[in-house]
């Protein structure tokens, strides 16, 4: 399952650090941050619930970069 | 400028307005008083990066820029060198200020570039007017459109007439006329008249809303070089953090393990230098920011690139292979010979056009549209199909045969074989009288040749043409347009086994074009697949890597174009960033520069190079 989510982060160098985040997260089989056009493609692994999964990336987006915003 | 860029813009102002003043006045930097004046606009530039500092370490993430300057201007501060601090701080902001601008800029222009998405509607209702959101309209409805409007969804013409400029979706500036039956593509312009329209299409299914979903979810696939550049980002602070440990640490040990004195302040100042070099800011914004340009670009010529990938892999294409019909040729069969016709040539056509005018084969229907004259069915009579052979009809009392040679054998007529035209042969026969034969043929694109040649000054060195055509039409194509090599006679899966062997004794990247009808495995199985004549083709939007959305052969060379261009300035960006930081580095741990040098070399280099990644956004006209 894949999913597009728009983002908001100030810097090129945070867009790749909120990726290496995201890539971390459970449930996340890949996830793709593009600094250009402000946007999250995500691809969940087998049978999660999306929301619970976008829930931890945002969590662990934020501590590497704590005003980052992932809209959900 | 958005309300955070202006807040940075007027600290930065500020800043330097109190600096003037203490130049002016002027404030010793080395009395306790000047120690604390100059923390005024020390915190005032740099509180919040120092506060990003504080957060990093609390969230265990030590290596960022911001930690890096902050321990560089902490420490510069120490040593009391207090000006210097507040001008990196300040530098620093201004870069990250300009970086922002920039991007927020291109993002913006470019897309502005695509903006194709209608806004709404007009649909009658009650007898009048009423606008409504595209995507409540439903298939088979009738839309208004007035001049000057956006064509919202795909669908037939019923009334009007009109021209439409394509402009935003092909980058083509000719109009296109449309009238009556005629079917017209959402995101076009309506110049001229009112248009009622009966869509055939639900807002989402339509081109418009498949345009722009490729054209926003493009570049998330990521190119060999970002990925180079996110993996050197992840290094290079760390190492340059360790290198400035070193540096500040080793020299002095070893001056202390000669008896000399440890020269600490000069150490610690070398290494804070080193740090303000360590941001890998200009390489991580410059590199996806070139690759953004470059797909922006090429979408404001009509040509659609899905992903920094496949603009990378463009760049590198040594063999293009052509799929012939609807691509070298127009795929839409005309009569192109007359011979051997003793009555006028007109008069034929038209005997033959009429005998012809109840079969729909695509044949017959190339000889009626090769008549200019409306035809008038009533002289036809007594019309006689027989398959594969032709048919014979009565017209104007006369017994008019229009078939191949075999036809002409059962009715014991002498034929003249054609010599020279490539195409199929149509022989006619009236009253059992030899009436010379029609040539049939498949219609070269005009700019085939052109490309063609475009493609080869640009060192593609090989070009090869697939078609199940015979052998004959195929090297009368090929020669025609300059194509160095050809395949005839294959059957589609065939077509792919071919694709195979040229895939792997090419030597650079091989590029397949074609129409996206029917060729989808062979556009997918190239390292790069090239589809035309995208515009209200959603199978070739989804099947191909690159769309081109006209049928215009000449924007397979300019995408390479476009592509090289935006790769060399990636190239450009990469070697000048890293190759401008070394020599920063080097000079640094000798001694030779400061850190007023470092950080000019920091904001410097990020400035020229997001300067440099903007101009791939321009393409040169032909």
């Amino acid at each position: 399952m894949k999913r597009m989510y728009n983002i908001e982060v100030d810097c090129a160098n945070c867009a790749n650090k909120m990726e290496e985040a995201a890539n971390r997260t459970e449930g996340v089989k890949n996830a793709v941050v593009n600094f250009m056009t402000l946007k999250m493609a995500v691809e969940f692994e087998e049978g999660v619930d999306a929301k619970e999964v976008m829930k931890r990336v945002l969590a662990n987006c934020r501590k590497v970069e704590d005003d980052c915003e992932i809209y959900l | 400028m958005n309300k955070k860029q202006k807040k940075v813009l007027y600290r930065i102002l500020a800043t330097v307005a109190i600096i003037a003043v203490y130049k002016l006045i002027p404030v010793s930097e080395e009395s306790l008083i000047g120690a604390f004046l100059y923390l005024i606009p020390y915190l005032l530039i740099g509180y919040d990066v120092l506060l990003k500092a504080l957060k990093g370490i609390k969230n265990r993430q030590v290596f960022d820029e911001n930690f890096l300057m902050a321990v560089a201007t902490v420490g510069a501060y120490g040593l009391k060198d207090y000006l210097e601090a507040v001008a990196v701080m300040l530098f620093y902001q201004i870069g990250e200020l300009f970086q922002s601008y920039a991007v927020g800029k291109s993002r913006k222009s470019i897309s502005e570039l695509m903006d194709i998405r209608p806004d709404y509607a007009n649909i009658e209702a009650d007898g009048q007017l009423r606008q409504v959101d595209p995507y409540d309209v439903q298939v088979g409805q009738t839309i208004i459109i007035n001049p000057g409007e956006r064509v919202p969804l795909d669908g037939i013409v019923i009334k009007g007439s009109s021209s439409l400029s394509t402009a935003a979706l092909t980058g083509e500036s000719k109009p296109r006329d449309v009238s009556e039956g005629d079917e017209i593509v959402s995101g076009c312009i309506n110049n001229e008249g009112v248009l009622y329209v009966q869509t055939t299409k639900a807002f989402e299914d339509s081109t418009v809303a498949k345009i722009l979903d490729l054209v926003e979810n493009a570049s998330s696939l990521k190119s060999k070089s970002e990925n180079f550049i996110s993996r050197f980002a992840h290094y290079y602070t760390p190492a340059v953090c360790f290198g400035a440990l070193a540096l500040f640490l080793l020299p002095a040990l070893y001056n202390i393990l000669k008896g000399q004195p440890a020269d600490w302040s000069v150490w610690l100042y070398r290494a804070l230098s080193f740090l303000v070099i360590s941001c890998p800011c200009a390489l991580v914004i410059s590199i996806p920011l070139s690759f953004f340009a470059g797909l922006g670009g090429a979408s404001r010529q009509g040509i659609l690139i899905k992903g920094s990938n496949y603009l990378e892999t463009l760049s590198q294409v040594k063999c293009v292979v052509f799929d012939k019909t609807g691509t070298i040729t127009k795929g839409v069969f005309e009569v192109s010979g007359v011979h051997h016709c003793p009555i006028d040539r007109d008069e034929m056509l038209e005997y033959a056009a009429l005998a012809e005018s109840h079969s729909s084969h695509p044949i017959a229907k190339s000889i009626r549209n090769a008549v200019s004259r409306p035809l008038d069915e009533s002289r036809v009579s007594d019309i006689k199909e027989f398959p594969g052979h032709g048919v014979i009809a009565i017209v104007d009392g006369r017994q008019v045969a229009v078939g191949n040679g075999m036809l002409m054998d059962q009715l014991d007529v002498e034929y003249i074989n054609c010599q020279d035209d490539v195409g199929t042969v149509i022989h006619v026969a009236v009253d059992w009288q030899y009436c010379g034969h029609l040539v049939i043929a498949d219609i070269i694109k005009e700019n085939a040749r052109q490309a063609i040649g475009k493609l080869h000054d640009l060192g593609v060195s090989s070009t090869i043409m697939l078609t199940g055509d015979e052998e004959r039409v195929a090297r009368s194509v090929a020669d025609e347009v300059s194509i160095k090599e050809y395949r005839a006679s294959l059957l589609p899966q065939q077509k792919v086994e071919e694709v195979e062997k040229i895939l792997g004794n090419a030597k650079g990247k091989v590029a397949f074009v074609g129409d996206g009808i029917n060729d989808a495995p062979v556009l997918t199985r190239t390292d790069i697949g090239i589809a035309m004549g995208a515009m209200g083709s959603d199978a070739a939007i989804e099947a191909a890597d690159v769309v081109l959305m006209d049928d215009d052969l000449l924007k397979i060379a300019k995408s390479v174009k476009i592509s090289r261009k935006c790769l060399r300035i990636v190239y450009e960006n990469i070697i000048f960033a890293i190759g401008v930081k070394l020599i920063c580095l080097v000079l640094g741990a000798l001694g030779i520069t400061n850190m007023w040098a470092a950080i000019f070399a920091d904001v410097g280099v990020m400035v020229i190079a997001v300067l440099n990644a903007i101009r791939a956004l321009f393409v040169r006209e032909n």
